[in-house]
């Protein structure tokens, strides 16, 4: 340990220590307890990642270090130090000097973080304005510096460009930009990836590995041990508020010591074959369900068991741009979903994907080509005549709380999601909602709640049960897992697979998530602005990819590392 | 907005724009466990304890408007309850009498008593206020609802139809109908209710396209809902919520606007006792009868107030909720 009066340039002194950190949200009295006691210290050059799940208080403990954490939250350390200056007893005006200078905070969501009507420049250089005395001049050329830097093209350009007017991974960069300014001793970093998509995650990871390697102290927040791998020298795994394990990466992410951790890596789906189960086994699909959504099934069951359950032809789809020129979004994409399988679209945003998935459900209509359901006309049939068909497609989304109108409790969603749901008495139609529940693992007494009430994973799992309640042929999931926690996500995706093979569901699965898509998909479709760049069997196109761009968008996937990026093994 | 310089990545579908603004969300919310937040109990010891905490819960912002508004309802409802003459008793000998222990308020010209006039004055500034809303919300539901469903010339026509309403004042407009239709109660109604009708129906006709487009709807249709099964089980309800606290807001204004229009001779008829006439006549004795005037002035605030008071205080519940 080392005491304040050590100078602040000696080599092995750390950049922040905290021993014995206590949050609590509430008043003096009537405290809840967040974070029970943890310690870290990070050194100059180095990278400390805290993972854990939503809740587990590993961002509350990062605002904790920039003095964020808000008015009502008790603070306990028996050290907070940021080279050798204690924190507990900073005020407001003591935070501000510290916010910035010593510490970047790179918020968790480059997507809403910006001001809208501010151009980047203009936000980059508030903290040049604040804590320096540089001209407006000599302001703008190193704002100009900073954007080369984090490697945004055309900074010129750029420096006068609105956060609308920048995509996902440059927003990203201009707050990292924003927080590295003034060359901070510390950066810290909430789930800097999490909305972006894999090429661009890569970019950013190695962005933040650069710093790191200039020396600054980096501590990296994330749900997601694939991600912080490659990044961090030492990981500590958070739950409930305590860090259950610590440790050298290599040790943490090769040897976990505990449970929790193991359970953690099981939960990344990257490399795991079709059908492993990613999260501990739960209760199972109970042979009375099976049998009543078996009966559900046949009577909606129609076709060829042998014809493809879905096939595109030759999808095209135009869209106009706010300025009237044409935009293609879908171009030339034909594929087949056979029964009982899975086929993955991957690619990044504006790849084309989510429009292949509407034009798959019927919402829109395909400029050119057609869809076929179960070997029959579909996509050139009339809404009117599409709609005592729509019982065999149905599809799950990335955010199943907007899908969900706000007012509606579980049961009336589920209930109304029964094909004959009007022919049905009150209490038959209560038992439906219940088996529906029990299916997709939840307690029968959530049936009361209003989605807004319910965890994001209990959300996705009521959605699930919706898209079950027809007894369909085909389930669209459009990033149905994008905006979980990994270990939910895993829970999610085990479920998915549960029921595909005790119901041969057929599912047409869209993800940016190379990893994810990996897992679950027995055929895999590559899209590239609106084309499809390659087909094939999920292993033979992660094997042995043909195009480029597959190779790119394959080598950014998170995988589990065991060694920092840079570093020998 | 304009097209931003060789930008490949920047514009997006909407759909995919709709998939990022929805993870940021998700993501942005306060770190929940995935644990169910567990309900309150159910079982209560007692009706009234719940009837006193559900009260107590909606705070002062609430309490003390919606304490207020009772009293005008009761006012209008049995005002010969409250007062100690009627309305338009004479007695011309009391004429002009300062507020004190026999009347309150003071007396008016004819010796009327102000306090009893003012009360009864509610009955009809409510029920105006109240009438303009309904017939404004109405007409606003119908013509929103036609721009935000129908197809995109419907919506223009609308539209352009709205703003040119717009361009009146709400006032002028209130007086073009009463001109046309003739002075009177009835009309001064119908006015404000029309002058109010424009801003409520562009209101209703975003509120209309942005669930229109939201992913419940979308969610339906592909459950294969009619369209008439969505507007009515989806749309409606989730226009029909906000629109509670526009209305409660709508009727202050509504009530100010028809007393400006009986100030101006253009409503209610002298004699009976309505604020905005009966300050009308009180002006010209302002000199000496400060009370025809302070009174009923101190009403039309006091009504405005309050709906205005609880109209906010719901919002604000709403929103914390």
């Amino acid at each position: 340990m080392f005491s304040p009066n050590d100078t602040p340039s000696t080599q092995n002194e750390p950049i922040i220590t905290v021993r014995d950190l206590k949050i609590a949200f509430g008043s003096k009295t009537q405290a809840t307890p967040i974070v029970h006691g943890i310690d870290f210290e990070i050194h100059a050059g180095q990278c400390l990642a805290i993972v854990g799940e939503s809740g587990s208080g590993k961002s509350v403990t990062a605002r904790t270090l920039i003095g964020l954490t808000g008015a009502n939250a008790v603070i306990q350390a028996q050290t907070l130090q940021l080279r050798g200056k204690d924190l507990r007893r900073n005020s407001d005006r003591a935070w501000r000097k510290v916010r910035g200078a010593d510490i970047g905070y790179v918020l968790q969501d480059a997507l809403v973080s910006l001001d809208p009507l501010r151009p980047i420049g203009r936000e980059i250089a508030d903290s040049l304005r604040i804590h320096t005395n540089l001209s407006p001049a000599a302001r703008t050329s190193k704002v100009l510096e900073l954007l080369a830097a984090v490697g945004i093209p055309e900074p010129e350009q750029r420096i006068n460009q609105r956060s609308g007017e920048l995509s996902g991974g440059l927003r990203q960069r201009a707050l990292i930009a924003a927080a590295i300014a003034l060359d901070p001793a510390l950066l810290i970093a909430d789930e800097p990836t999490t909305a972006l998509d894999a090429t661009v995650q890569q970019q950013i990871l190695d962005l933040l590995a650069e710093r790191k390697a200039a020396g600054t102290a980096l501590l990296l927040i994330s749900h997601d041990l694939a991600v912080v791998g490659q990044l961090a020298d030492r990981i500590a795994v958070m739950r409930q508020g305590e860090i259950v394990e610590t440790g050298p990466t290599a040790q943490v992410l090769g040897n976990p010591q505990h449970e929790y951790t193991q359970r953690l890596l099981r939960a990344v789906p990257t490399d795991k074959p079709r059908g492993t189960r990613l999260a501990p086994a739960g209760a199972g699909i109970s042979a009375r369900q099976h049998a009543l959504i078996g009966a559900q099934r046949a009577k909606s069951e129609t076709g060829d068991p042998t014809v493809p359950v879905l096939v595109a032809q030759n999808l095209r789809k135009t869209y106009r741009n706010p300025d009237g020129t044409p935009r293609v979004a879908v171009q030339n994409v034909s594929f087949a979903l056979n029964r009982g399988q899975t086929l993955g679209i991957v690619g990044e945003s504006g790849s084309g994907k989510s429009t292949v998935a509407r034009m798959a459900l019927g919402l829109t209509a395909p400029d050119a080509g057609d869809v076929r359901l179960l070997g029959l006309p579909w996509s050139t049939l009339s809404e009117k005549q599409r709609r005592p068909q729509r019982k065999h497609i149905t599809s799950i989304y990335q955010d199943p709380l907007g899908s969900f109108d706000p007012q509606w409790d579980v049961a009336r969603i589920l209930s109304d999601a029964l094909p004959d749901s009007e022919s049905l008495t009150r209490s038959e139609r209560r038992d439906e909602v219940i088996r529906l529940l029990e299916t997709v693992g939840l307690d029968a007494s959530l049936e009361a709640r209003l989605p807004l009430r319910l965890s994001g994973g209990q959300r996705q799992r009521i959605a699930i049960a919706r898209a079950l309640a027809p007894g369909p042929e085909v389930i669209i999931c459009d990033e149905p897992v994008s905006a979980l926690d990994v270990s939910i996500q895993a829970q999610v995706l085990d479920l998915l697979d549960e029921l595909q093979r005790e119901f041969k569901l057929s599912y047409l699965f869209i993800s940016h998530d190379l990893g994810v898509v990996q897992h679950v998909s027995d055929e895999i479709v590559v899209m590239e602005a609106g084309r499809v760049v390659e087909a094939g069997r999920t292993t033979e196109v992660f094997s042995n990819p043909a195009e480029e761009y597959t190779r790119k968008l394959l080598a950014a996937a998170p995988r589990l590392h065991t060694v920092p990026i840079g570093e020998k093994a | 907005m304009s097209t931003p310089r060789s930008l490949p990545t920047t514009v997006t579908d909407p759909e995919e724009a709709m998939t990022h603004s929805i993870q940021t969300t998700v993501l942005d919310t306060p770190p929940v466990r995935d644990v169910p937040p567990t309900p309150r109990a159910a079982a209560d010891p007692s009706f009234t304890s719940t009837l006193v905490s559900t009260i107590g819960s909606l705070g002062p912002s609430i309490i003390v408007p919606l304490i207020l508004l009772l009293g005008l309802i009761a006012a209008a409802v049995i005002p010969s309850v409250l007062t100690p003459s009627g309305p338009l008793d004479m007695n011309p000998a009391e004429a002009f009498t300062a507020p004190g222990a026999a009347h309150w308020f003071g007396t008016d010209e004819s010796g009327r008593d102000v306090y009893s006039r003012v009360i009864h004055g509610a009955r009809s500034s409510l029920l105006i206020g109240i009438l303009a809303t309904v017939i404004g919300l109405g007409l606003a539901l119908v013509l929103g609802a036609i721009a935000g469903l129908g197809t995109r010339a419907v919506d223009f026509g609308v539209s352009r139809f709205l703003e040119v309403l717009f361009a009146f004042p709400g006032l002028l407009l209130a007086l073009l109908v009463i001109t046309i239709l003739g002075p009177g109660v009835v009309t001064t109604t119908i006015g404000v209710g029309l002058s109010a009708a424009p801003g409520y129906a562009r209101m209703i006709r975003s509120q209309v396209l942005s669930i229109r487009g939201s992913g419940y709807v979308e969610a339906s249709i592909v459950q294969g809902k009619s369209r008439a099964f969505i507007i009515r089980h989806h749309i409606l309800p989730n226009v029909a919520a906000p629109l509670f606290v526009l209305a409660t807001l709508g009727v202050g204004q509504a009530i100010v606007w028809a007393s400006s229009l009986s100030f101006l001779g253009l409503g209610a008829t002298p004699p009976d006792p309505e604020w905005g006439s009966m300050l009308s006549l009180g002006r010209l004795y302002i000199g000496n009868a400060w009370w025809l005037t302070v009174f009923p002035g101190l009403f039309i605030v006091l009504s405005a107030a309050t709906t205005t008071l609880l109209g906010h205080g719901i919002q604000r519940k709403l929103k914390d909720k």
